[in-house]
Parts: C-alpha cells; sequence; structure tokens
C-alpha cells in the first residue's frame, strides 16, 4: 500500500467510509460559533537523521524524513503551516542538524519545530536553536491558542554533573532502554512561563500544546514518560477544549485525561514496540489506545509514516498516514468526550488490530 | 503406572533440593549462570553498540530491551525469506538490512550473545514455534 496521498483523498476516502460516529464534521462547524475557522495543518514527527561519518548518513531514516517532506507538499490545499515534533538528529550532532534541517527547508508551509532529546543533549539544544530559535513558546492561529514546550529536560545533576564529556551525555540520553538515561520533565522555569502565558487566555479559547515527551505517564524505562506531567496537566485543565500532540514513542498512542486530549504522532525513521509487549516489565499503554499493526521489518518504512491534523472546533482529528499500512484517523468525538479511532472503536464493536505479544 | 508417575514427580517437587540425588551443586549452578549472564551481558553491549554494522544502527533503536523479537516463535516459516528460519538468521536479516553489516557465523560467539540477550529479556514466555 504505497501510494501518494492527497488531503482530497482522505477526506473522500472518510466520507465514503460512513457512519461509525464519523465526527459529524458540518455540527462540529457550528460549535465554533461563526469567529473562528476550521483548518488543518501537518505534522512531521522524529526523523533521527544520522550521521554516519563525513558527508555519509543512514539511508533509512533520510528516506523516512525526504519522503514526508515530499508528501506533504503535494496536500491540496495546503495546511495551514507544518510541525516538526523533535528528534529532527540521532545525536544532536551539528551534521545531523543541519542535513535533516536542509530536507526540512523544502518544505511550503511556515514551519515550527519541537525540541527532542535527540536534538538537545549534545550541546544543550545550542545548535538547534539558532536553526530553530527559542525552545518554548507560543503562537495563536484561527482562534486557537498554541504552545510549544520543551518538555525533555531533566535534572541540573544529571545534565550538568554527571557525564564526563557531551558526547557520552548524548549517547545516554538517547538509548530509549538504557537505565542511564534520566526522566523527562518540564521544569519549574517553564511551568512558571507556561502559567503566565495561560493565564492571558480565554478559557474558552481552544489550546493546543505541541510536547515530544508524552505529558502523561505511559512507561518510564522507555521513558514514554513526563516527570512534572500532573503539574502540567493542572495549567491545562482550566480550560474546556485542550489538545496535546506529542512525538517520541514512534506510534500511535491516544488517551483522554479530564479535559485533555492526548494525541501522539508516527516517526519518518522507525516504530518501537508498545511497551506492553515488553514481557519483564508489565507496562501498559492508555487502555482507550487501539494499537496499531505490528511493524513488519521486511518493509522499510512500514509503520513509520506522517499525520495531517485537523482542527474542529478546536478539537483535534489525527489522520495518520501510514505508508505501508492503512490510515488510521483518530478523532475528539464530542458526545463521548474522548478521542476515537473512526474505524476501530469501542472494545465490543472494534475491529481489532494485529495482536501484539 | 501413569498416574503412578504423576505421583512420583509431584513428590519429588515437594522435596526440598538438598534431599535430590545427584542434584548440582551451588556452586557449580552459580557459575553457570554467572557464565550465562556474562555472555547476555555482552550480548545486551553489542545489541546497544551498533558494533555488529557498519552505519552506527543499534539493534536497540528498533527494539529496547529486545522487545518486538519473539525467540519463543522461532524456528518459523517467514514467507520473506522462502523457508522456515532459526532466530539468528533473522538477527543476521537485521544485521545485512537495517545495519548495512555482514552476516554473521551461527556459532560466532556474538552471535550466541546476541541469542543469549534476546532470550534473557524474554525469559518466561513460554516456547511457541512457528507462531505469528
Amino acid at each position: 500500500m504505497t501510494r501518494l496521498i492527497t488531503r482530497r483523498s482522505v477526506i473522500a476516502a472518510g466520507a465514503a467510509a460512513g457512519t461509525l460516529t464519523t465526527l459529524p464534521i458540518s455540527m462540529v462547524r457550528l460549535a465554533f460559533g461563526g469567529t473562528r475557522e476550521d483548518f488543518s495543518f501537518t505534522y512531521i514527527s522524529d526523523a533521527h537523521i544520522q550521521q554516519i561519518k563525513g558527508a555519509s548518513f543512514v539511508r533509512n531514516w533520510d528516506m523516512g524524513l525526504k519522503r514526508a517532506v515530499a508528501e506533504a507538499n503535494l496536500i491540496t490545499p495546503e495546511a495551514d503551516f507544518v510541525m516538526f515534533g523533535g528528534d529532527l538528529a540521532q545525536l544532536g550532532k551539528k551534521e545531523e542538524l543541519d542535513h535533516g534541517g536542509e530536507m526540512l527547508s523544502h518544505l511550503k508551509s511556515k514551519f515550527h519545530c519541537v525540541m527532542g532529546e535527540h536534538d538537545y543533549y549534545f550541546d544543550l539544544g545550542d545548535y538547534w536553536s539558532k536553526l530553530y530559535g527559542p525552545q518554548w513558546y507560543s503562537f495563536d492561529h484561527k482562534g486557537v491558542h498554541f504552545v510549544v514546550l520543551n518538555s525533555i529536560l531533566t535534572t541540573d545533576e544529571w545534565t550538568f554533573h554527571r557525564w564526563p564529556t557531551a558526547e557520552q551525555r548524548m549517547l545516554e540520553m538517547a538509548g530509549l532502554d538504557n537505565p542511564n538515561g534520566s526522566p523527562f520533565m518540564v521544569g519549574d522555569k517553564q511551568r512558571a512561563w507556561l502559567k503566565d502565558d495561560l493565564d492571558k487566555v480565554s478559557k474558552d479559547t481552544p489550546l493546543i500544546v505541541f510536547s515530544h515527551s508524552p505529558l502523561q505517564k505511559i512507561y518510564k524505562g522507555w521513558n514514554f514518560w513526563t516527570d512534572d506531567a500532573e503539574q502540567v496537566q493542572a495549567l491545562l485543565q482550566p480550560f474546556k477544549n485542550v489538545s496535546v500532540i506529542y512525538g517520541h514513542v514512534h506510534q500511535i498512542q491516544y488517551n483522554q485525561i479530564g479535559n485533555i486530549s492526548f494525541n501522539a504522532v508516527m516517526a519518518t525513521a522507525w516504530p518501537w514496540p508498545y511497551p506492553d509487549t515488553y514481557s519483564q516489565a508489565g507496562a501498559h499503554v492508555p487502555v482507550l489506545t487501539v494499537p496499531m499493526n505490528r511493524a513488519d521489518p521486511f518493509f522499510e518504512r512500514d509503520a513509520t509514516g506522517w499525520q495531517m491534523i485537523d482542527v474542529n472546533s478546536g478539537r483535534v482529528t489525527a489522520r495518520y498516514q501510514l505508508w505501508d499500512n492503512q490510515e488510521r484517523v483518530v478523532g475528539y468525538d464530542p458526545k463521548l468526550g474522548k478521542p476515537v479511532d473512526k474505524k476501530y472503536q469501542e472494545a465490543i464493536i472494534r475491529k481489532a488490530p494485529q495482536q501484539h505479544y | 503406572m501413569r498416574r503412578y508417575l504423576i505421583a512420583l514427580v509431584l513428590g519429588a517437587a515437594l522435596l526440598s533440593p538438598a534431599t535430590r540425588a545427584d542434584e548440582f551443586t551451588t556452586t557449580d549452578v552459580d557459575r553457570w549462570q554467572g557464565e550465562f549472564d556474562s555472555v547476555a551481558k555482552k550480548g545486551r553491549e553489542l545489541w546497544t553498540s551498533g558494533a555488529v554494522g557498519t552505519n552506527g544502527v543499534a539493534c536497540a533503536q528498533c527494539h529496547p530491551n529486545a522487545a518486538n523479537t519473539h525467540p519463543e516463535t522461532y524456528p518459523k516459516f517467514q514467507k520473506q525469506l522462502g523457508k522456515v528460519a532459526q532466530l539468528f538468521e533473522m538477527v543476521n536479516w537485521c544485521i545485512k538490512n537495517p545495519l548495512q553489516g555482514t552476516a554473521l557465523p551461527a556459532d560466532d560467539p556474538k552471535m550466541t550473545a546476541f541469542i543469549a540477550y534476546i532470550h534473557k529479556e524474554r525469559k518466561g514466555v513460554a516456547i511457541d514455534a512457528g507462531r505469528h
């Protein structure tokens, strides 16, 4: 299943797919109250551009990002902007950020970027910031307040005092399952900034927050985790419509905690197993999440891809473009008050994905 | 006869190890376990280092804690390989493809280390050869 997808073809396919609590677009539009308009943006994440040496880079990861950029540029009508969800580089090297940045520079739309731990722990985000500016900020677009966070910070002790070299610090944090790593956090300083920023925004304004790590606690052993997630969530809960979109986990996940909807996005580089398949850990994924199919290693781009995000009524519908698998559409259902997959639904009526074990 | 055997086995299981005939000594068992653990540890180092490839990609990049390797299902038919394959053949497939390296002989100490590490991370999962 490798075909180019246009936004039009996806919407047509969605309409043809029909009933099954298809998010009633017209109704949702009404809920906007006329002052805002529906729009969409593109989400590409976790490219992990990896230098071998000199001008030579890992071909496999290059191809994922190139393909996502090429397809995102083919969407008609054009998306309002493109988000990159972090981990542009594998080991935070200038060469990797430059090589990946060059590919991203071909995107036609306006561009925003989130910091990932693979971009950060070599030079603590110095070169990344030269390319992409501040590590946390907010902006407004068509009546929606957007916040970009750097959620992959950790303790000063781990960051500044534990490792003899910047290279080793980067390598220790780059290993997903490395017990020498450290839990991610947004941190006091940034949470104070977030509180200030959100104090100026009406609680009726739809809020969409971008982070690299999940702003919820899923599995600490692989850092599918943000240590101060509850404190960040407390700042977001007063808003009526809040969505958090995160990368890092390289798989479809979604969840609802109070007013906050969570959507993870795919990587362009490689997929990760769901934490509950690690038999020694007893880890779990959010019960709302219907997993994607297992990745087939023989298809290089299987279980990788990118997303189109529709924003209707200030709520997120994520359209997962999976290159060697069926597309998935996960959107907020206002009646159920949580994100649902438009095809794979509640357990009793669910068409189950391939079994993970 | 069968019932008698089951009773015998159950009876034996209830006895303390000290009373079993010809049981391995703790010294032996500890040494053998240590040998296994040191090979599995070497496997973990190779798994996370990318040393068996040429492009710096490590097995752990796609398989944290060796998850999604399913050692308990081998040998099994792999349609892309066109035959029933052993675990070491899949490890070699990954070494050749995502890691852009050269396949290891089945009895290469590095391969043994990989297999030991993969099985260690999957300890306790029932053998289910051929499963997909």
